[in-house]
């Protein structure tokens, strides 16, 4: 089934944000807004649940501290405990502050680029991917609200250019 | 503006007067013999003073050794802490007797400066919005200065301990008694710096350079309010920023002089980025405490969630950079296991274990794991909370750096310490609250005060 998208350009941010608002207050569904840069306070506008990337986060690092400690304890203390330049290595604790350095920054590294390959996988974003913004002036001096259609387009029309768009185009859904 | 409730008013009088109560208890009990010392030691039993003069049971073999050596080393010198035992049983009760007559003394000191470094921290963080010209914080310019206000009675207090240690009221500091260094070599070697008469003037230099950019921005900040342009504005910016250089290098000396020098034999370079952060995060907790409850209070109006936000945002980095100072100080120390330097730690792991491990518990992962979320940063009573938990900490940071090195393994959290600490609370409550009262909260006429006031995160 074919479903059809109008969409509005608009050439300012705060015209933008506006609009979002004056869409949202008439209960239309934003599909999607297209922006060149981060617009503050879009995602409020839109009510756009927040995001949960720094509770992954999170548990990422406690994943990297956990490696860390299993990985030393294993290999200094039970594996072959030798004295190395006279360092205690009884017991995990007694040699702890040696293993601190790792410790850190396997919780980083684990935080970090786990966090960033959550990010590619829930964005969608790999090498070779087709681009999906409908207009190439979207990544350049141009924002585009996209609505979905339900048989309302003359109303969205109206509404749409009332709300400062520059320009009105419909539009197939591309489907991604 | 506000006026200073009368509840608060009597509170802090109770405060004071009750800590004063604790104070003179805890300098009546000391002992004043060496007969009196050696019977208040057996009377406490097998305490933590229990297995004194004999073996170093606590240690591990290699470290134990270690530290002998540099008793042996040091002679006569005897504010080490642990004691070893060939050779020293003559001076051992001379030695109980002089850490149980410095107690009242350290708990002075140590209640003393941790209540003068919150005001010296948030001088430093007034500084630092000034300079880096924030636009979130002016609203809380009034409540800064009104912290530091507590820098002329707490520098006064600290000062004074500091000329009756020169005095020889107390054995604070070993290396201003002649008797000590006339057998110490090394602190012979260290006698240019560590000089009675340079040290008290040094003090009174750090203290009159830090009093003097405070009461000038203070000044400054007031007539901003009156005035028609913005000359007193830009005046202490550069009055701010000259203060930052003096503040860096004054500091470190500071830390060196007023802290390290309790422990003369030891020395580490970054001792005084490590008190700075000390005092640089509990300023900024005291900030976010009192903004709170005068926010509650209704007096702050304009203050919102989003400047509590970034008070406990530093809260939270400024103590991880603590942890990251401390940690970097013990670790360099441990792993290389130089006898000289490493001393300092092995009579703190062994006679301070609890509060030296505690501390760092305190300070490090309550503050990461309560304010790492970001909504908790904007729940008042969740800041208040880990406040005092960084309050609590940062105190028993100070504590171990005095405390082993003045009282060794006679120290005890009880009356004298306590009562120091309600005194000087008592102190700083009734001082900062009455700046508060002494002109407005709300600065009017700083350029930045229409950002602050819609200061949004």
């Amino acid at each position: 089934m074919a479903s059809k998208v109008i969409q509005a350009f608009y050439n300012d941010d705060d015209v933008l944000m506006h609009a979002v608002k004056k869409v949202k207050a008439a209960k239309h569904h934003i599909e999607e807004v297209y922006c060149p840069f981060p617009v503050h306070g879009l995602d409020k506008a839109m009510g756009l649940a927040p995001t949960r990337i720094a509770i992954t986060s999170f548990l990422y690092g406690c994943v990297g501290l956990t490696v860390a400690i299993v990985m030393m304890n294993y290999i200094m203390i039970e594996d072959w405990p030798q004295d190395i330049g006279g360092k205690p290595s009884f017991s995990y604790l007694e040699n702890m502050p040696a293993f601190v350095p790792i410790m850190f920054e396997l919780t980083v590294f684990f935080a970090a680029h786990l966090m960033v390959i959550t990010f590619y996988l829930r964005s969608r974003l790999w090498p070779f991917k087709k681009a999906e913004n409908p207009d190439v002036r979207t990544t350049d001096d141009h924002f585009v609200m996209e609505i979905e259609l339900h048989d309302n387009e003359n109303e969205l029309k109206e509404l749409l250019l009332n709300t400062g768009a520059v320009e009105i185009s419909v539009s197939e859904k591309n489907s991604h | 503006m506000y006026t200073i409730s009368n509840r608060l008013k009597i509170g802090s009088i109770i405060l004071m007067v009750v800590g004063a109560i604790g104070i003179a208890w805890g300098f009546l009990a000391a002992p004043s013999t060496e007969a009196e010392a050696m019977e208040m030691i057996s009377a406490h039993g097998n305490g933590h003073g229990g297995d004194h003069g004999g073996s170093v049971p606590h240690l591990d073999k290699g470290e134990g050794v270690a530290h002998g050596t540099v008793i042996e080393k040091s002679g006569s010198h005897a504010e080490d802490g642990v004691h070893v035992d060939e050779g020293h049983a003559m001076l051992h009760e001379e030695h109980v007797l002089h850490q149980l007559q410095n107690k009242p003394w350290a708990a002075l000191y140590v209640a003393a400066f941790f209540f003068f470094m919150i005001a010296l921290g948030v001088l430093a963080f007034y500084a630092i919005q000034r300079a880096a010209q924030a636009g979130w914080s002016p609203l809380l310019f009034r409540v800064m200065e009104g912290i530091t206000a507590y820098l002329v009675p707490g520098g006064i207090a600290v000062f004074v301990i500091l000329v009756l240690s020169v005095l020889h009221m107390n054995h604070l500091f070993v290396w201003m008694d002649p008797e000590v260094v006339a057998h110490d070599a090394l602190l012979q070697g260290k006698a240019g710096y560590l000089d009675p008469t340079f040290f008290l003037i040094r003090a009174a230099i750090f203290l009159a350079g830090w009093i003097l950019y405070r009461e000038y921005s203070r000044k400054l900040s007031l007539a901003q309010d009156e005035s028609d342009d913005n000359s007193n504005f830009k005046k202490n910016f550069r009055a701010s920023a000259g203060f930052l250089v003096f503040y860096l290098i004054s500091e470190s000396m500071m830390s060196w002089d007023w802290i390290m020098s309790v422990d003369p034999h030891w020395f580490s370079t970054l001792f005084g980025w490590y008190i700075f952060a000390s005092m640089f995060v509990s300023g900024i907790t005291v900030i976010a405490m009192i903004t709170i409850y005068l926010k509650s209070k209704g007096y702050l109006p304009e203050v919102n969630d989003s400047h509590i936000h970034d008070l406990a945002k530093f809260m939270f980095g400024i103590s991880i950079f603590w942890t990251y100072l401390w940690f970097s100080q013990f670790m360099l120390i441990w792993y290389s296991n130089i006898p000289e330097e490493v001393t300092y730690y092995v009579t703190r792991i062994a006679d301070y274990n609890l509060p030296f491990f505690g501390m760092v518990a305190l300070n490090f992962v309550f503050p990461l794991l309560l304010l790492m979320n970001s909504d908790y940063k904007r729940i008042n009573w969740f800041v208040v909370m880990t406040g005092v938990v960084i309050l609590v900490g940062h105190y028993m940071d100070i504590f171990n750096a005095i405390m082993p090195a003045t009282v060794g393994d006679q120290w005890f959290i009880g009356i004298p310490e306590i009562g120091a600490i309600l005194f000087f609370a008592g102190a700083f409550i009734f001082w900062v609250f009455k700046a508060l009262a002494s002109a407005p909260l709300q600065p009017k006429r700083n350029p930045f005060i229409e950002e602050s006031k819609h200061f949004h995160y």
